[in-house]
């Protein structure tokens, strides 16, 4: 599974707020164009790295190298390369969706701007709304809004948070699909939080399964399914997560 | 076709920084009460200290002889606090729409943010401020365009003053969230009594004279005083008020970056909120 240069490469990864420990020595290569899944309860530590991957947060100690670029002391050469979308972190919501793209775009320094936002509104299907207000769309819209916004710079690593919360089970397969496209194309490496475990069946090649800021299993979907004798992988999230000891090699009930 | 550029170069520099700019240009058109407000504190100030004034010029001889001392007054203090305020409620607008985090992730570096929102401090404060400065000679007669290349010199020293405040605002409230930010309306205010914006220096008792000196408005007052009332332009106060303008940015940079890598240890560019 170990790819000799993976776009995320993580050692000794330790986030402390105060006495409080987020993430606890987290060590983890994430492989170039692969879909990766990163599974735990609330408080597991996801959302907190994520954070420092994208360089939003300080580690306490470790180091994080995204595409060959240490994020705490070289990341302006990497997050043209990288973006993020979740349904959580809103657009500006007074600004069209246009503006917003246009303002994204050159942010991101993206050459041809109208033309990749033409683009991006014929496969998002964003051309009826293009230039109403962002905050004037339906929920559905915006998550559309926001992965456009995440694609605008065609990245090589894109980190997903719950990108489908939300959303009806229709537009959530849509989402997923064009995702599944966009990677399928470009080759880009995903790092996918979710709490839909049927989305990470679906997408991810591997899954991290995260508690009190450790990563205490990793393997395939099927792979953790077989090991913990499960029927699929809320089984084996819910045996993590109930479990405070629990391994595949100690598997606790389902109640 | 599209793909991210890596250049890192002064043409990108330039073309984020400019993005920013767009983005609160694209909010300022969006919302004509922005705008209005822009016009309508330094037109009330205007009036009332021009009206102030016409009726002081009626009433002693010697004040009648400083025209326009209190609209120059009025005018120049706008610039500085109008400056401060643009600085900051830019800054601010990202943290209302819960942006500053989105804006994080992007190659714009914290040196382009503020760039940014030096523009639009400039571009804020000339919407309200222009405008003001033609009403200010339809009422009163005063023409401050008539000052010249001084007026450079004063808008400059200015400028740099309320940057200084603003950036180091901006950086308390990222460190500490909305709360801190009351600041971006008032700390400007502690500036009025001591930089001697509608009185002479001498005015102060000494100590305080020692304080007000130690702020770079103190010596631009002082500076359009002279040209007014003497008609001599004091270099030598600009560039005293430059030099200490330069310490305070170079102080407040130190300040800011410091409180944004604090936020980034924090966790509160994720949070943004109250």
């Amino acid at each position: 599974m170990q790819n000799p240069s993976p776009a995320v490469r993580i050692r000794g990864l330790v986030k402390r707020y105060g006495n409080v420990t987020a993430v606890d020595g987290i060590d983890l290569d994430i492989s170039s164009g692969s879909v990766t899944a990163l599974l735990g309860g609330n408080g597991a530590g996801k959302t907190t790295t994520i954070a420092m991957i994208m360089g939003l947060l300080l580690p306490t100690d470790g180091s994080i190298e995204v595409l060959g670029h240490d994020m705490l002391t070289s990341r302006f050469h990497v997050l043209a390369r990288m973006n993020f979308e979740s349904p959580y972190v809103e657009m500006p919501l007074r600004l069209t969706v246009r503006q917003n793209l246009t303002v994204f775009g050159k942010l991101y320094g993206v050459a041809g701007l109208p033309a990749r936002i033409d683009a991006l509104a014929r496969d998002l299907e964003l051309r009826a709304f293009l230039d109403r207000p962002v905050g004037k769309l339906s929920a559905g819209q915006k998550t559309r809004v926001s992965l456009a916004k995440s694609l605008i710079n065609e990245p090589d690593l894109l980190l997903l948070d719950e990108p489908t919360a939300s959303l009806d089970p229709d537009t959530a397969d849509w989402v997923r699909s064009h995702i599944e496209r966009y990677c399928a194309e470009r080759g880009a490496t995903v790092l996918l939080a979710s709490h839909n475990m049927g989305e990470v069946e679906r997408m991810a090649s591997r899954v991290l399964m995260m508690k009190a800021g450790k990563i205490v299993d990793d393997d395939t979907p099927a792979g953790l399914v077989a090991r913990y004798g499960r029927q699929n992988l809320e089984e084996v999230f819910l045996d993590i997560a109930r479990s405070p000891e629990a391994t595949a090699n100690d598997p606790e009930p389902v109640s | 076709m599209s793909a991210a550029g890596m250049d890192n170069g002064l043409g990108a520099r330039l073309s984020r920084v400019s993005a920013m700019v767009q983005r609160h240009w694209y909010l300022l058109r969006h919302s004509w009460p922005r705008t209005i407000e822009l016009v309508y504190w330094p037109t009330v100030q205007m009036l009332m200290w021009g009206f102030l004034q016409v009726w002081l010029a009626g009433e002693s001889g010697p004040v009648a002889t400083a025209a326009g001392v209190f609209i120059g007054g009025v005018l120049l203090w706008d610039v500085l606090f109008r400056g401060q305020l643009g600085f900051s409620i830019t800054f601010l607008e990202e943290m209302w729409a819960r942006n500053l985090g989105h804006l994080m992730m992007t190659p714009l570096r914290p040196s382009e943010f503020v760039a940014s929102l030096m523009v639009m401090s400039i571009i804020r404060v000339a919407i309200g401020f222009i405008p003001v400065t033609f009403l200010a000679l339809w009422f009163f007669g005063f023409n401050l365009w008539s000052m010249g290349l001084a007026l450079v010199a004063f808008f400059a020293n200015l400028y740099l003053t309320s940057w200084s405040i603003g950036l180091f605002v901006s950086g308390l409230v990222l460190r500490h969230g909305l709360g801190a930010e009351n600041l971006a309306w008032s700390l400007s205010f502690l500036l009025l009594p001591l930089c001697c914006v509608y009185y002479p220096l001498e005015t102060l008792p000494g100590w305080l004279q020692s304080v007000s000196l130690c702020f770079a408005p103190t010596y631009v007052f002082e500076g359009m005083r002279a040209l007014l009332l003497e008609q001599t332009f004091r270099s030598d106060l600009m560039v005293r008020a430059l030099a200490i303008n330069v310490a305070y940015f170079a102080l407040a940079a130190i300040a800011f970056r410091s409180l944004f890598d604090g936020a980034r240890r924090t966790g509160a560019l994720l949070q943004m909120g109250e």
